[in-house]
């Protein structure tokens, strides 16, 4: 709602936070005389970027790609597999009851295994960001497909609708925003996901940057490293939010 | 008239569940004649929704004869039932026009007719120049117009009303009971209204049936003789006081 301005004054203050944060930082290492190994200035970390030994563009390639990937795959089998929950009753009752147990595996502890089955590169640190992102997205999507009002299905059966018209007009567009919410709590798992693969074996990326950078001590570049993560996880979450915008009638939105 | 357009005889119907069988409906037997509106009242669980439901042919009775249609008007159980419930139950996600086609769309009905179609039907109802508008906003009184637009979109001989009104303020449903007296003598549809509004029943209908619960049966079947269009002055006249008395006193309430 509101009206321009207001929205102007909302994207202003958004981005007036940020800056403070900066400035904030700023001031706290220049007038603390804080050390440079303790914590780097913003110049400080920006400047980490010239280093060249560090590879910046292939790392956040390399990180970039296990985040996509392993998002990716998992939304389409996790709402895949919702899915065929929805359409195949016995199949829910049988799967489900394993996935909510196998969910309570810490995703981290797995590491070690996809360590000793698939060895360390993307393909396994993809497979983190899958394992760690692909129930949420079942849960929610499950239940977007679940939630049908009676009366509405008694609605299209006088109708004599068939199961693939209440799939298609009212079962699934009425799944969509869970779907979303359950999307946007995994884009936010996968980064996680990503970076914990790459600490725990890795020979590029940005998580593994960040584990050559400690020994040197050479905290700006780690705290660039930090920032870049970040900013990939705001792109994809941010794909993820255009999407929505474009797929869900604001009203039926849920954050 | 020759024969009615629906006929009801010896309806009965049981609920099983673990433990105890439910009566929901005992003997239900009452006729309806094309174009008539009849009102449907009663406590909660005196089965006038399972009675509503039996007629939609969404749920089997157990015992007795329901038939709709007649040779002067025959009836399409797939075609000729539109429903409208005490939610409007528009699929948000839709604008306020093509929720109204939703119908037309599972029946595979021509598109470009049924647009247009819509578009009349939407300014009967009262929400001409809403079309474009998503559901979150409207009213719900204006809603639950979109959804009784959608009930007619299909031309259906027979609309089921499940406490349509039921949800909205007092002043919103007494103007929506009159709006829905006026589309019902432009449409010239079979209506049966279920409610548990004793003033709304007799308002509305041209005849009332009254259940009671507990045990669930069929307590009563009266015309309604008020002339139409009906007003407001009349739910204060004498006639009025004697049809809502009548309800009262079997619902024992009096």
């Amino acid at each position: 709602m509101g009206g321009n301005a207001q929205t102007v004054q909302r994207y202003a203050l958004a981005v007036l936070s940020h800056l403070a944060l900066i400035v904030a930082w700023y001031l706290f290492v220049k007038l603390g005389e804080v050390p440079k190994f303790v914590m780097p200035s913003p110049y400080d970390t920006i400047h980490a970027l010239l280093v060249p030994n560090y590879r910046w563009v292939e790392n956040i390639a390399v990180t970039t790609t296990e985040i996509f990937v392993g998002y990716t795959v998992a939304v389409v089998f996790g709402i895949g597999a919702a899915l065929l929950f929805s359409w195949f009753r016995w199949l829910e009752m049988a799967v489900m009851p394993l996935l909510v147990s196998l969910n309570m595996i810490p995703k981290v502890a797995l590491g070690p295994l996809i360590i000793v089955w698939f060895a360390y590169g993307i393909g396994p640190n993809a497979m983190m960001a899958f394992a760690i992102c692909f129930f949420p997205i079942v849960l929610t999507t499950a239940r977007g497909l679940r939630e049908v009002e009676p009366d509405l299905l008694d609605l299209v059966r006088t109708l004599k609708g068939s199961r693939w018209q209440i799939f298609t007009k009212i079962q699934l567009p009425g799944a969509l925003p869970y779907i979303f919410s359950g999307m946007k709590v995994a884009a936010i798992l996968a980064v996680a996901g990503a970076i914990v693969g790459e600490f725990l074996g890795s020979d590029r990326g940005l998580g593994y940057l960040m584990l050559q950078v400690q020994v040197t001590l050479d905290t700006a570049a780690m705290f660039m490293a930090v920032i870049l993560i970040t900013l990939i996880g705001m792109v994809l979450y941010g794909l993820v939010l255009a999407l929505e915008r474009m797929l869900v009638v604001r009203d039926a939105r849920i954050s | 008239m020759g024969e009615p357009f629906i006929h009801l005889a010896g309806v009965r119907k049981v609920y099983r569940t673990r433990g105890a069988d439910f009566l929901a409906i005992s003997e239900a037997s009452f006729d309806v004649d094309a174009g008539e509106l009849v009102s449907l009242v009663g406590p909660s669980g005196c089965g006038k929704t399972t009675l509503l439901k039996i007629l939609a042919g969404l749920h089997p009775h157990d015992s007795g004869v329901v038939t709709i249609g007649s040779p002067s008007q025959p009836f399409d159980p797939a075609r000729d039932i539109g429903m409208v419930f005490q939610q409007p139950l528009l699929l948000k996600w839709r604008r306020i026009i093509d929720n109204v086609l939703l119908p037309a769309e599972i029946l595979g009905l021509p598109m470009a007719a049924s647009r247009a179609r819509a578009r009349e039907l939407l300014a009967l109802v009262g929400l001409a120049g809403n079309e474009e508008k998503y559901p979150y906003e409207l009213s719900g009184g204006m809603q639950q117009r979109a959804a009784i637009a959608r009930a007619l979109i299909h031309d259906p001989k027979l609309i089921l009303m499940d406490e349509p009104f039921g949800a909205l303020d007092a002043l919103t449903r007494e103007k929506m009971n009159l709006e829905l007296l006026r589309i019902w003598e432009e449409a010239k549809k079979t209506i049966v209204f279920v409610t548990h509004g004793i003033t709304e029943a007799v308002f509305l209908g041209t005849r009332v049936i009254v259940l009671t619960a507990g045990p669930a049966r069929m307590a009563d079947n009266f015309g309604v003789e008020l002339p139409h269009p009906r007003t407001l002055e009349m739910k204060t006249s004498e006639k009025f006081g004697e049809y809502t008395r009548r309800i009262y006193r079997l619902l024992g309430m009096e």
